[in-house]
């Protein structure tokens, strides 16, 4: 029998009765309910939920395949990358389809297509792992002395995060771009500055409402220093929205870097196996060769609902209140 | 309106809260073998009320009590017919003044809401409509179910408000639920519940928003109503000292299942079922002496067995033996008890030689 | 301000017993909250008197029942007293140690000798920690020696102490009960042996079947760890079955006070005879032949506390005379049993009467503006 029972009124104290009553059958014995009764640890817990949610797995396949594939790229890729050795098959007016010797025929700078993709998903992971991490970082920190001192603290760093705010990401980007010049990398930054005030309102916010709750006071009257009472409670409980936030900067910026790609903030060689580029340079063929578009496509949308699906179903498994 | 009851027919209002004997007659409610399931996608169906039957007569209030997680709440969400229709399932009979609600068209439902039979939720912050001024509130409900015009609608809600004790009904018409207070929010609930006149009123937790005082004014209110105008009323509440009030007749829930059924006096004075009974022995009476320390239930309200392997209190009852794992434990009347007490126990506290007599009684 | 006079003169209240006697002290204690107006600059434009010149001392190993109207200041109270808010006027001793009076780190390390049971008991537990690191945590800021093997140990103890098995420590709060949840609130106040514990509504939320445990545990817990109680409730059976003292408030400050079994045999103010008369009880023989005294009208604006006796705008024995103008202060009838009200006395001898108005919640409109 699991049942915690207090031991009957007048019997000896702080001696728990794990036994049924006396007269009572074993078959009456209390049985857990349900394996949640069950005491488990967070992570258990977590891993046990996540396992069991049909989102998580269908977002974790996906989110593997693309890092597995990333990593591997050059065992998976038949050719290397950014060739255009075959730049002399391709005319203005078609594309080489498939072959045997190129599964996906070529792109409209004459590389293998295939080769292409696989390394488009390192490039993409790259700087989607990078500009989070620079949003996610930031923003955290910002969120983070706004939401735990409050007061004037919290009043200079919401100035600072409304400004940023008020700048276009555009804008950032071809200032970032003019100070380190076009490349990957200023993309990445620009991405992830664009991010911090997105991270910080939605991580203050969250612990603001935290603030107030009477775990936070419980905390406090038992003379826990404030350093303690926001790390290793006040944080933990808000950081749900940010993960979440978190995964969909995953998979917005690796559309993003398109974009910007697109304006000649990026690296400046165009051959570069990039989803994005790839899909922004298939426009010219749309007609005539429609594949050049909608595979890079598929595989930018593919992923982002992974790491959506994951993040998501990741969240709620955190969550030791929320049971399915 | 019609005037639907002849005022004769119902007793005055009790003086302080006597007893007058259960009116005799029909029972405006009959609930029969309720039963309301509710599935989930990938998981087993969860029974949350089972076999529930229960009546209330014109004029007459029947307390429901029990667990928190009992089933009261959603035995009377099932009445109303508001329970979800896509997750739940509901099974048996629920009988308005003769009429079938179970498998009414939503429509005619509606119409019967608010004109027939009314409700007040636990929560009065969330059934208020927090962007419409409370007086709009009572004339929207008397406006759909009679044809009065805005000012008489207008003057009968200052009416209302006045008789559920707010006071400057004229003044507060115009105000904002968040401009009252949680005691005035629950009043205005009622007053919006008693706008059409209904002939059902169920109350679930009418007062557990509300401190002693103002809880004894609401309660008052209940009672005249009740008395004055023959309203048949479903009150729950957790509070024994409000059932012992303002009941005719209770009805005792434990995981989902009618445990226990009297009369108000009867279950104070003669408690049959081993919960019921535990129940009343863990309140702090006024009256005890001090330093006793109290008689607790022991165990925890999750410690449940499913009613279809035996009774489902065992694992916290001192009674429990091997009869009480009968899955087919009746609600039945008692040797040695009034007709009209019936309980659900293989041991139940009589008292002295009395028995349980076999013939069981409903299910 | 003439609430701060008339509690300041309630504290010449004399039976106080020896000094040491008495664990907790509060003289004058106000709580003001301001309420502020404005988008850009917070503009002050009025006070909330939650808490308005209120004296209070808690004997060793007493329990101290505090009840009253939702809304009077009792939480306000019982956060002030351990300075989970900070007090606007007035002062708290300790053991004769000026709570107000201290620091920072001073403070916290006074934290160990009084601690609070919540009402609440799932939202005051942190829903990501377990059980154990729940009870660790005040002993591991407290520096308690001995490291995490012995606090493993005390965590075991705490868990037997407050009658959940060892199995409960690697649990989470959601997987309790409520019962069992406020079982590790409390287990959590007493991880430190603190002299003085503030329970806010311990029992409110429970089941009335698990009520009884807990109000069983507090008492077993009081027996022995030698615990003093400051209890706030609004249950008058609990409060009663519990306290050795009870405190009435209304709007702000106490207006009666005395041993438990003096105030429910021989209550005396006007507000805590409505209080009692309220009371629903389980006996169906005693609900029928009560006369209820029932009042009228809501609680006051504590930002703006009706002028003389604080309860004169729905009190039912209000006199023609005094009431309206003039501050009641405490006076002991009986000993300590002290008293706020004008007329206490004659109302205790049946001179004043209730008027009938009040007795019928159809009136309430004419006697809310009178
Ligand atoms: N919409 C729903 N979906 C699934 N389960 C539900 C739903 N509503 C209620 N339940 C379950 O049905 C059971 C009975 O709930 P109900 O609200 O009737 O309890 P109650 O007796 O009113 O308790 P309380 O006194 O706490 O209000 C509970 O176990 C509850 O979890
Ligand atoms: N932080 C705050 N800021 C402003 N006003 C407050 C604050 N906390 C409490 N109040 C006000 O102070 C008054 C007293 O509140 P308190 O919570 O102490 O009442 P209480 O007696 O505990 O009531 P209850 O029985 O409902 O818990 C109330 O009017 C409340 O609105
Ligand atoms: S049936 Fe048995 S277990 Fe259930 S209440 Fe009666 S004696 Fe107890
Ligand atoms: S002083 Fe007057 S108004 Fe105040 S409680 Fe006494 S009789 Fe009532
Ligand atoms: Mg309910
Ligand atoms: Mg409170």
């Amino acid at each position: 029998m699991s049942g915690v029972h207090l031991p009957p009124a007048g019997g000896p104290p702080g001696a728990p009765e794990a036994d049924p009553p006396p007269g009572t059958p074993a078959e009456l014995a209390l049985e857990p309910q349900a394996e949640d009764e069950r005491g488990t640890s967070l992570w258990r817990g977590a891993w046990r939920r996540l396992r069991r949610d049909p989102a998580a797995i269908v977002g974790a396949v996906i989110v593997g395949a693309f890092v597995l594939v990333a990593v591997l790229a050059p065992l998976i890729a038949p050719y290397a990358p950014a060739g255009a050795q075959w730049a002399g098959q391709v005319t203005p007016s078609s594309v080489p389809g498939p072959s045997d010797d190129h599964l996906l025929g070529l792109d409209s700078f004459g590389s293998d297509l295939l080769t292409q993709l696989v390394y488009g998903a390192r490039q993409s992971l790259v700087i989607g792992v990078v500009s989070t991490v620079i949003g996610l970082g930031a923003g955290t920190v910002l969120g983070l002395l706004a939401g735990a001192f409050g007061g004037w603290v919290d009043v200079a760093v919401m100035r600072v995060v409304d400004i940023m705010l008020s700048i276009p990401s555009l804008l950032l980007a071809v200032s970032i771009a003019a100070v380190v010049g076009p490349s990957a990398t200023a993309l990445m930054i620009a991405i992830g500055a664009a991010q911090v005030p997105i991270f910080a309102r939605l991580l203050r916010g969250s612990m603001l409402g935290q603030r107030g709750s009477d775990y936070v006071l419980a905390a406090s009257s038992l003379g826990l220093r404030r350093r303690r009472v926001v790390m290793s409670h006040m944080l933990p409980n808000s950081l749900s929205p940010v993960i979440v936030q978190g995964t969909l900067t995953l998979a917005t910026a690796i559309i993003e870097v398109a974009a910007l790609s697109y304006l000649g903030l990026g690296d400046p060689n165009p051959t570069v196996a990039e989803w994005g580029r790839m899909l922004v340079r298939a426009q010219d063929r749309l007609a005539t060769d429609p594949h050049l578009a909608i595979l890079p496509g598929v595989c930018i949308a593919v992923t982002a609902l992974g790491f959506t699906l994951f993040g998501e179903a990741l969240r709620e498994s955190l969550d030791p209140t929320f049971r399915r | 309106m019609p005037d639907r009851r002849p005022p004769s027919a119902v007793p005055s209002a009790r003086p302080g809260g006597g007893a007058v004997p259960a009116p005799e007659g029909e029972a405006l409610l009959e609930v029969r073998d309720l039963g309301v399931e509710f599935v989930r996608r990938g998981a087993e169906p969860v029974r949350a009320v089972d076999g529930v039957s229960l009546s209330v007569r014109p004029g007459e209030v029947r307390g429901l009590v029990g667990e928190s997680g009992s089933g009261k709440s959603v035995t009377s969400l099932a009445v109303m017919g508001l329970l979800p229709r896509r997750s739940s399932r509901v099974t048996g009979s629920v009988r308005l003044a003769g009429t079938e609600l179970l498998g009414m068209a939503p429509k005619r439902l509606a119409a019967l809401r608010g004109d027939q039979m009314a409700m007040v939720f636990q929560d009065p912050m969330s059934s208020l409509n927090p962007v419409v001024p409370i007086g709009t509130q009572v004339t929207e409900v008397l406006r759909t179910h009679t044809d009065v015009d805005r000012a008489a609608a207008r003057d009968e809600a200052e009416d209302l408000l006045r008789r559920v004790g707010i006071p400057d009904p004229r003044r507060r018409l115009r105000d904002y639920p968040h401009q009252l207070s949680g005691g005035m929010r629950q009043r205005a609930l009622i007053a919006i519940a008693l706008a059409c006149k209904p002939r059902l009123l169920i109350a679930d937790e009418p007062t557990t928003a509300l401190d002693v005082t103002i809880q004894a004014q609401v309660l008052e209110l209940l009672r005249q109503l009740v008395g004055e105008t023959g309203t048949a009323m479903l009150l729950i509440t957790h509070d024994l000292g409000v059932v012992a009030g303002l009941c005719d007749d209770v009805t005792v829930m434990y995981s989902g299942r009618v445990v226990e059924e009297a009369s108000r006096r009867e279950l104070f004075g003669r408690p049959a079922h081993r919960y019921t009974e535990g129940l009343l022995a863990s309140v702090p009476r006024m009256d005890a002496p001090r330093g006793e320390p109290l008689r607790p239930i022991p165990g925890t309200p999750r410690d449940l067995l499913p009613w279809s392997r035996a009774c489902a209190f065992a694992p916290r009852c001192a009674h429990a033996d091997r009869a009480c794992a009968d899955p087919d434990l009746a609600l039945r009347e008692l040797q040695g008890l009034p007709a009209g007490h019936l309980a659900r126990c293989a041991h139940p506290a009589l008292p002295e030689s009395a028995a349980p007599v076999t013939a069981g009684v409903g299910a | 301000m003439s609430a701060r006079e008339a509690a300041g003169t309630a504290s010449t209240r004399p039976a106080e017993g020896t000094d040491d006697d008495v664990l907790l002290r509060v003289r004058g204690l106000q709580v003001h909250f301001p309420i502020k107006k404005g988008l850009l600059l917070d503009r002050t434009v009025g006070h909330v008197r939650a808490v308005d010149g209120v004296d209070l001392d808690l004997r060793r190993g007493q329990t101290y029942g505090l009840v009253g109207e939702s809304g009077c200041g009792k939480s306000t109270l019982g956060r002030a007293v351990l300075r989970l808010e900070e007090p606007t006027a007035g002062s708290v001793e300790l053991d004769g140690q000026d709570v107000l009076a201290l620091g920072r780190g001073e403070l916290r390390s006074l934290r160990r000798r009084m601690q609070m049971v919540f009402q609440d008991p799932m939202s005051s537990l942190d829903p990501r920690q377990s059980v154990e690191s729940i009870l660790t945590e005040p002993l591991r800021a407290h520096g308690v020696p001995g490291g995490p093997a012995a606090w493993r140990e005390r965590v075991l103890e705490l868990l037997e102490v407050v009658g959940l098995p060892a199995s409960a420590a690697a649990r989470y709060p959601h997987e309790f009960s409520g019962g069992q949840r406020q079982r590790i609130g409390i287990a959590r106040a007493v991880a430190l042996s603190p002299d003085l514990v503030v329970a806010d509504e311990p029992v409110s939320a429970l089941d009335v079947s698990v009520q009884a445990q807990v109000v069983n545990l507090l008492e077993e817990l009081q027996d022995r760890l030698g615990l003093t109680y400051l209890v706030i409730a609004h249950d008058l059976a609990v409060v009663r079955h519990i306290s050795d003292v009870v405190g009435v408030m209304y709007l702000g400050v106490v207006v009666e006070q005395a041993p438990s079994d003096e105030l429910y045999a021989n209550p005396l103010h006007p507000y805590t005879l409505s209080l009692m008369s309220a009371i629903p009880v389980p006996d169906p023989a005693v609900e029928d032949s009560r006369e209820r005294i029932l009042l009228t009208g809501d609680l006051p604006s504590p930002a703006n506390p009706p002028s003389g006796c604080r309860f004169h705008t729905r009190c039912p024995f209000r006199q023609a005379t005094r009431c309206h103008d003039e501050v009641p202060l405490p006076r002991e009838l009986a000993p300590d049993h002290v008293v706020a009200c004008h007329w206490a006395e004659e109302v205790r001898d049946g001179r004043v009467r209730a008027s009938s108005a009040s007795h019928d919640p159809t009136a309430v409109v004419a006697d809310e503006r009178a």
